[in-house]
């Protein structure tokens, strides 16, 4: 298990050594990529929707404050409350006191990344609350004592043989790795807590401000169980997760399932407008919580497009750092592209300076991104904005000074390829490479080091010039 | 090729320059073959992409100024054998310089008139055979900036396809990133080699006995790789092996 005292690089080494995370990873990762882009084909005009949706988010964010404002009159409009929370702390006491003031004793909760954002679960057990979580990834991770290491598949670092030994460990069911199975051991586990919780919460993957419906898509049904059977449904979402109307929401629709497993939809797709009202079904109280910690203030920035975001999940699939080292070593709630771009911007304080850095701009996650959200350059942006702030490391912005200071003059520049040939000439002993300064040894780990060439191009071109003088 | 006279200003890159002239040579021995007035301009250094992929902002900018300024002074296309290069002057010097109205005008005639190699052998020579012949089972990995960033994908391909006596065979995972980023390959060295020998696992799979790119930088990451595992795959620059005719 990774520890958060680890440094990132440690968390990397760890995750690299990890066999049976590397088995979980190659197995889900390649499947997901590969069913996106048949996903992806099976629209008539995929780059079109794509676009299209890309329009609908933007548009959505340049009048967040609008939208809304009507999502909560309409969420009040049909019976539901909505709570604001400014922060992680905020939303858990909103959630908490809800919780107390109706004598809940226990919650079901369906899958919602901004409750591990806001750590929900352990404020609502130290506050004495019984939480089972009822998506089976998360199901899986509750029991191993784990956080999700994916957005859309929190359990996919561990392979189904290691769930099956899980599962017969923490329940005393006979061990297999066959995954019909094991659901159904899950299936029937769950089944008494959703009758028995009084509260139900969940996360919303859209919330309509024209209707303030709010959409929730699942493939396992435990989000209908959960916001319907208890008593009280508590939604979470982050306020970016808007969309204006109806026909919008159907366009997102189109590519979320499609880029995040490569489903046309989802299995089940809850559509849900307001708490009951008359009608046999349904929670008797509706909340809405919506979370800013840290959204708002990104609007205007350099990185405000990352709220675009309708966490599918493709980035972490097609990148190659994530496809290596899984959602756990990045040390935060969201991983992958979009989880170094979100989790340095979201949280300024925190030490995450060096996610940026963890990307070798390769662009993967842009080209799969279904809004097209351009990643690399945001990853850009904070890099730029570690060195600006002097957080970054000295000897690479003195570097970079006096690589510039010698690139905008010829003569010095060629100087400098002169002075490091016969520098490099010093560590090299008949082609051998004796030993190197910091940080070059993490190179030289697994390659060669490069040695200049013996006549450089420039060294080239101006012997040609010469020897064109000369005929 | 038509009749018209073809004038070119080679932009060679600092990773050309001093790690791999021989890519710099073949282009323009290549160009020159194919009847183009290649012009090298005289006191070129680097793109400043290195500093921009580091965040160091104002040495790029500095250096964008400088090589703009430069590049700005013929009007002749610019070809640069290095798909990053390529992509950092044609999109990344506009956001860069953003804000420098002086170079606003320079930017964009610099930016509109640069290619790539394959991508002007193709778009403006639009040549696919450059009569070149070798006996190579040649493999070709895609770098990111040229894929991804030029949108150059099956541009090198072609000229590879048409090499007379050469094999062109697929590489597994070919669009995915050799691992090398610049500094990311130092400063994540763990990561980044990882990313490398899934990269010449595919090669050594590929039954290539060349791998061919467009990129000095990836070149000299995975030719390192090769190099430290002892294999004999050769490791070429598109132009090297266009410039082949045994």
């Amino acid at each position: 298990m990774n520890s958060p005292s680890m440094s990132f690089q440690q968390r990397v080494s760890h995750a690299l050594a990890d066999g049976q995370l590397r088995i979980a990873l190659d197995r889900t990762t390649e499947r997901f990529t590969s069913k996106r882009v048949a996903g992806l084909a099976s629209l008539p005009d995929a780059d079109a929707v794509r676009d299209y949706a890309r329009s609908i988010r933007l548009h959505t964010l340049s009048k967040l404050d609008d939208y809304l404002e009507q999502f909560e009159a309409n969420v009040t409009s049909v019976g539901g409350q909505v709570h604001w929370a400014s922060d992680a702390q905020e939303a858990n006491e909103i959630v908490l006191d809800l919780a107390r003031s109706r004598s809940v004793k226990r919650v079901v909760k369906s899958k919602s990344m901004v409750s591990e954002e806001t750590e929900l679960n352990q404020a609502l057990i130290s506050g004495g609350l019984d939480v089972v979580e009822s998506d089976l990834g998360e199901y899986i991770i509750q029991l191993a004592g784990e956080t999700p290491s994916h957005i859309i598949a929190p359990a996919v670092h561990k392979t189904r043989e290691q769930v099956g030994q899980l599962l017969a460990d923490k329940l005393g069911v006979p061990m297999t790795d066959d995954p019909v199975e094991m659901t159904a051991t899950a299936r029937s586990a769950l089944r008494d807590v959703f009758l028995q919780s009084e509260m139900g919460i969940s996360g919303v993957n859209f919330g309509v401000a024209s209707t303030g419906s709010l959409a929730i898509v699942t493939n396992e049904g435990n989000a209908s169980l959960t916001v319907t059977a208890p008593r009280i449904h508590v939604a979470m979402m982050g306020i970016e997760r808007i969309v204006p109307t109806l026909d919008d929401l159907a366009v997102m629709l189109l590519v979320l399932a499609r880029s995040a497993t490569g489903q046309k939809l989802t299995v089940y797709t809850d559509l849900l407008t307001g708490p009951r009202r008359g009608d046999p079904d349904g929670p008797e109280e509706l909340h809405v919580v919506l979370l800013d910690n840290g959204r708002s203030r990104l609007i205007g920035t350099e990185v405000s497009e990352v709220l675009a975001c309708i966490r599918c999940g493709a980035c972490l699939n097609a990148c190659p750092v994530y496809q290596q080292i899984g959602g756990h070593a990045y040390g935060s709630v969201y991983s992958g592209p979009i989880g170094a771009v979100l989790t340095p911007s979201l949280d300024r304080e925190g030490p995450w300076h060096v996610l940026p850095e963890a990307s070798s701009l390769c662009g993967a996650c842009r080209e799969v991104c279904p809004v097209r959200i351009d990643i690399p350059r945001m990853l850009l942006a904070l890099r730029a904005e570690t060195v600006h702030s002097g957080k970054g490391n000295r000897w690479v912005r003195v570097g970079f000074w006096l690589y510039r200071i010698a690139a905008t003059k010829p003569w010095l520049f060629r100087c400098g390829v002169s002075v490091v040939r016969q520098l490099t000439k010093m560590f090299f002993v008949n082609g051998w490479l004796l030993r190197l300064p910091s940080p070059l040894p993490s190179w030289t780990r697994s390659r060669e080091f490069p040695v200049i060439a013996s006549r450089t191009f420039s060294e080239e071109m101006r012997d040609r010039e010469k020897g064109s003088g000369d005929e | 090729m038509s009749q018209t006279t073809y004038s070119a200003q080679l932009f060679a890159t600092c990773l050309v320059d001093a790690i791999r002239p021989a890519a710099g040579l073949a282009t323009l021995r290549l160009l020159e073959r194919l009847g183009v007035k290649v012009i090298v301009p005289s006191g070129q250094t680097c793109c400043g992409q290195p500093a921009f992929n580091s965040g160091c902002l104002a040495d790029a900018r500095a250096m964008a100024r400088y090589t703009v300024d430069l590049l700005e002074k013929s009007p002749a296309p610019i070809v640069v054998p290095s798909g990053s290069c390529g992509d950092m002057i044609v999109h990344r010097y506009r956001e860069l310089l953003a804000d420098e109205l002086a170079y606003a005008s320079k930017v964009e005639r610099v930016a509109a008139r640069t290619y790539e190699l394959s991508q002007y052998l193709s778009d403006v020579l639009k040549v696919q055979d450059v009569g070149a012949r070798c006996r190579r089972t040649i493999t070709y990995h895609p770098s990111c900036h040229l894929l991804r960033g030029l949108g150059v994908r099956s541009a090198p391909s072609k000229l590879l396809d048409s090499i007379t006596d050469a094999r062109c065979v697929g590489l597994s995972g070919a669009e995915d990133c050799c691992g090398f980023g610049g500094t990311f390959a130092v400063k994540m060295g763990e990561l980044s080699s990882g990313m490398l020998d899934r990269k010449l696992d595919a090669i050594v799979e590929s039954g290539a006995d060349t791998v061919v790119a467009c990129d000095a930088g990836c070149l000299m990451h995975i030719e390192s790789g090769l190099k430290r595992r002892g294999s004999n795959v050769a490791v070429r620059h598109l132009a090297e092996v266009l410039v082949e005719s045994e």
